[in-house]
């Protein structure tokens, strides 16, 4: 074991496999000789040679659509998307193309792709480098997508995303890349190394796509979050010392119904947090499943706590984010409800 | 004098009821454009860009530096695919105006373009088409009865039931799927040349957009990434003149030929008659020992004429000239290669006509076989379960929910 943050843990993930598999490449931007704006491919071009992490030019729509022929052609790229907010150039290769590929030609042609891309605000990025695209890909049937919220589930889901025969989008909450952050811009950074989860093997190791975590059990209310939310929700549920089971789906498509309406069933009561703005979020579909599967168990209104309907702002970044207060008034308020 | 800005609205020379005019497309004399050795460097080949390499001449003679030099069995198989390719074309149309089969894309004069660039490739190297390339399938050997079963999306269809027909792919004949999206093959092809060069295989790619979809970004990054990486891949503009009721302007075809869009790129780029089936060859077996031998890739421009609609969905007699076709300046490719062929003492009006009476019955009895298959009306259907199959290598939890709620619907008396 050893101690990682998510930088470090990708960076293992992506060398584990660059060594075990010859067929994975990297390619993106700035990711070969530089190894990456955020550092997640550090040293693996002078690792594993240039043939294998590709620097690319800066068009997404390229990167996409060169990685599924690579993928066709037998090898396993990951393809890093510098910004998720950058990610729309090439989302007609991801949505008309390689998450129908395997459908379209009933199964002889498909492509094991996997697209990495930092999401998510804290980082005084503005509208351009903070946004949290992963309903508008969960929305897309054929696509697996993914959002881990700490060091040792990202590399064991990154290195199952890249054995996975089909395509996975990879969400990296570049907020807690360094360390968890619990809401409050105001405090001091923690680095990963106070936490359990910046235990890190430096082996190889999966976690299974498609399976929920249940971060801290409890018995009061049922918190269903992901990514960074993870941290604010542990925090705002003892800022109000409320009993939660706080699950993190890590997947979200496809999605772990099972983990999440057995803890609604025994809680009775449900908040669904997520960073992204809420109309017609990822949290819409939890809320209907939870609604249908657990109607009768159910002692108060599920309440969704999201980023605002606006764009992601510069200036009113901590107004935007859907930070410890607001998490707990809604624990409040459904516990309240009761 | 100074002026004020204008938008420029372009128009097509002719439209319905007016006099065709074809004055626009540049025709070098065959056998007049050099061919260089095929590690030439793109900047000094840029002529290439502009003129039009042409073997066949007027009298349908084989001339000049391009002329591939095939044996004449090796033309008459050529021949054969082509016009394999038209009768299949026309069988299809009909069965798509009796109702059997929902829609129709033919490529009707553009049948050099696909047929000769496929025989000009190894069975290794992987072909991206368009849904206008079916001469690839054909010329690669397929079946006709594997692809009127993809059109009736009955019982055997390779997509089992989950394309439009046309959209056929074969993995055995290394012929990717078509998409209805267009151009988002051209990245994907680059991708795929790219993945042979890191294996150190010699397998090159081939990939057909029309001139319309040149205006797609994905061609830009198609060539830009082809001329970052020197990718081995030969991508292909087959300038019909016609994107559905635009010509090729809308494109910006005013200003340059669209091979002359690879130079702003330093990609070796060539025009090339597309209705001459020994030019077209030529060009592609040249692109492809490059490419092969490690120089990277071509562009080549086809110049050739959509003589039929677009679609099955579509009547050009509301946009352009009926007779238009008539004036195409570079006729029709069937015809030349069949007029060289009679011009060199290997073949005659007698042998084509039996050729032809051959293939129209082995399409025939294609039809009556693939019908025995059945089709959307009539069985045997696809099984109906098949709806949920390959979205995933492994069916999660709630598509098997699906499935099952599917079943239960249609036995339910509601």
């Amino acid at each position: 074991m050893a101690r990682m943050n998510m930088i470090q843990a990708l960076n293992s993930a992506m060398d584990v496999m660059l060594a075990r598999d010859e067929s994975t490449v990297i390619i993106g931007e700035d990711v070969g000789y530089f190894g990456g704006v955020f550092r997640c491919t550090d040293g693996l071009q002078r690792k594993h040679g240039e043939h294998r992490v590709l620097d690319a030019p800066i068009a997404e729509g390229g990167i996409v659509g060169s990685a599924i022929g690579m993928a066709v052609n037998g090898l396993r790229p990951i393809a890093e998307i510098q910004f998720a907010d950058y990610i729309y150039p090439g989302y007609d290769q991801i949505v008309s193309e390689v998450a129908r590929l395997r459908y379209r030609t009933a199964g002889d042609f498909y492509a094991p792709l996997t697209i990495r891309t930092p999401c998510g605000g804290g980082i005084r990025g503005g509208q351009t480098h903070s946004q949290s695209p992963e309903a508008i890909f969960a929305h897309v049937s054929g696509l697996k997508v993914v959002m881990p919220s700490n060091p040792f589930d990202a590399k064991g889901l990154l290195i199952s995303a890249i054995e996975d025969d089909d395509p996975v989008i990879f969400f990296e909450p570049k907020r807690i890349y360094n360390g968890p952050f619990d809401g409050d811009p105001d405090k001091p950074a923690v680095p990963w190394t106070t936490h359990e989860k910046g235990e890190v093997p430096e082996d190889y190791y999966s976690l299974p796509i498609g399976r929920a975590n249940i971060v801290r059990g409890g018995d009061d209310l049922t918190i269903v979050t992901y990514g960074t939310m993870v941290h604010v929700a542990e925090a705002a549920a003892e800022r109000v010392g409320a009993d939660a089971e706080i699950i993190d789906i890590r997947t979200m498509a496809p999605l772990d119904v099972g983990t999440i309406v057995t803890s609604v069933r025994k809680t009775g009561h449900c908040i669904v947090v997520h960073e992204a703005t809420g109309f017609s979020g990822f949290g819409a579909e939890i809320v209907a499943t939870v609604q249908q599967e657990c109607f009768y168990h159910l002692e108060a209104p599920i309440t969704r706590v999201c980023g605002w309907d606006t764009p992601y702002p510069h200036a009113f970044e901590w107004e935007y984010f859907p930070g410890q207060k607001r998490v707990a008034a809604a624990i409040r308020d459904v516990l309240e409800a009761a | 004098m100074s002026g004020k800005p204008r938008l420029h609205v372009p128009q097509p020379p002719a439209r319905p009821g007016e006099a065709p005019d074809f004055s626009y497309v540049e025709i070098s004399e065959a056998g007049s454009v050099d061919r260089p050795d095929v590690n030439a460097r793109a900047r000094d080949i840029e002529n290439l860009a502009y003129d039009m390499v042409r073997v066949l001449d007027e009298q349908h003679t084989a001339l000049g530096p391009w002329h591939p030099h095939l044996e004449a069995d090796e033309l008459i198989v050529a021949l054969r695919f082509m016009l394999l390719t038209r009768r299949f074309d026309d069988r299809m149309l009909r069965a798509q105006r009796q109702g059997k089969i929902s829609f129709y894309v033919q490529c009707r004069g553009e049948e050099a373009v696909a047929v000769a660039q496929t025989l000009a490739s190894d069975p290794g190297d992987m072909l991206f088409p368009s849904y206008r390339t079916q001469g690839a399938q054909i010329a690669r050997g397929r079946s006709v009865v594997d692809l009127m079963c993809q059109c009736l999306s009955n019982s055997k269809d390779m997509c089992k039931g989950r394309q439009l027909p046309t959209m056929y792919h074969w993995k055995r004949g290394n012929i990717f799927s078509v998409s209805g999206n267009l151009a988002t093959q051209y990245p994907q092809a680059v991708g795929w040349a790219m993945a042979a060069a890191i294996k150190g295989e010699d397998d090159i790619a081939q990939a057909w957009i029309g001139e319309g979809s040149t205006a797609e970004a994905d061609f830009h990054h198609a060539l830009t990434f082809a001329a970052v990486y020197n990718a081995p891949v030969i991508l292909n503009v087959v300038n019909n003149q016609w994107a559905i009721s635009t010509f090729q302007g809308y494109a910006g075809g005013e200003r340059r030929p669209f091979s002359a869009r690879g130079l702003g790129y330093g990609v070796a780029s060539i025009r090339v008659d597309g209705n001459d089936f020994l030019a077209v060859y030529a060009v592609t077996k040249w692109a492809a020992d490059r490419a092969r031998q490690g120089f990277g890739p071509t562009l080549i421009e086809q110049v050739t004429y959509r003589a039929a609609a677009h679609s099955t969905s579509d009547d050009p007699a509301r946009y352009r000239p009926k007779d238009e076709v008539q004036q195409w300046p570079l006729g029709d490719p069937i015809e030349r290669l069949k007029s060289h062929l009679i011009t060199e003492g290997v073949w005659s009006e007698e042998q084509h006509a039996a050729l032809d009476a051959e293939i129209i019955e082995q399409i025939d009895e294609g039809w009556t076989e693939a019908l025995s298959y059945g089709s959307m009306t009539h069985g045997p259907f696809l099984d109906k379960s098949e709806l949920f199959e390959d979205v995933f290598a492994d069916m999660p939890t709630h598509l098997i929910l699906q499935r099952e709620k599917l079943r239960r619907t249609r036995e339910e008396e509601i």
